[in-house]
């Protein structure tokens, strides 16, 4: 039996992974990629609470989180698109027309 | 037998999430994010939650990360070039600052002793009942208000979109 701890510690292991690539990276797909990665880490440790807590309601939230995570995805890379449309790059470093 | 399985899926996704934020092509990115959300979701089974199992694999994997390699083939994306202009000293204190921040959280989770009132769903009567009967059953009557506000987001997302992709409002 694995005890929760070694859940969680993966789960907070891919969350600073996510960040890490947040920082990291220049591309505005692969950040988003890194932001569902994160999201994918929150999963886990409410799917390991709901199986040690003997508890639904752990994988019912988990089910509303991938619902919002559909619609942003797909929220987000029309963004990313129309972003691309206008200025022909998705560098984050040259969308900077709002930087002082 | 539980925990070889935890630990061989664990490490891969681990290994593949390193993967994700350190190769240079955006489609080997993406592809290797779709092989963590797949050691995911046989983790999900471990924890004995089949249904959101195969959510995961159908949802994320299938239709999330299809529509991330439609977007970076679309607009035919090639290696990401280094940006001009000093970065060396944002990635490096990026790392030891994310360093920290999984060491600060991960001995938080160990050194608590985590414990809660139990709930009545122990994994024999969820067995016995239907992994995935059981969550229709919570979703319609105790939750059912965020289910009808998820559709409700769905919605708003679908217009969203739309508008996006227009080329003239």
């Amino acid at each position: 039996m694995v005890p929760i701890e070694h859940y969680l510690v993966l789960s907070v292991i891919l969350f600073s992974i996510g960040i890490l690539g947040v920082f990291i990276r220049r591309n505005a797909i692969v950040i988003f990629m890194c932001i569902e990665l994160m999201l994918n880490s929150a999963n886990l440790a409410f799917i390991a609470f709901a199986h040690y807590l003997n508890s639904m309601d752990g994988q019912i939230f988990v089910f509303f989180v991938m619902a919002v995570a559909a619609a942003e995805a797909a929220v987000g890379l029309g963004i990313i698109v129309a972003l691309y449309r206008n200025r022909e790059t998705i560098n984050v470093d040259d969308i900077n027309l709002m930087k002082w | 037998m539980e925990a070889l399985l935890f630990y061989s899926f664990a490490g891969v996704a681990v290994i593949s999430s390193l993967m994700v934020i350190f190769k240079k092509n955006p489609v080997h990115s993406a592809l290797f994010l779709i092989l963590t959300f797949f050691c995911l979701a046989g983790i999900y089974l471990l924890l004995n939650a089949q249904f959101i199992a195969a959510v995961q694999v159908i949802v994320y994997a299938g239709a999330i990360m299809v529509l991330f390699l439609f977007v970076i083939m679309l607009l035919n994306l090639e290696r990401e070039v280094a940006s001009p202009g000093g970065h060396g000293l944002q990635k490096l204190s990026a790392i030891v600052l994310s360093i920290l921040l999984a060491v600060s959280l991960g001995s938080v989770m160990t050194a608590k002793f985590f414990t809660g009132i139990k709930g009545a769903y122990s994994p024999e009567k969820v067995n016995a009942i239907g992994n995935s009967e059981v969550i229709g059953r919570l979703l319609f009557t105790d939750f059912l208000l965020p289910f009808e506000i998820t559709s409700v987001l769905l919605l708003i997302a679908i217009i969203g979109a739309i508008i996006l992709a227009k080329k003239k409002l």
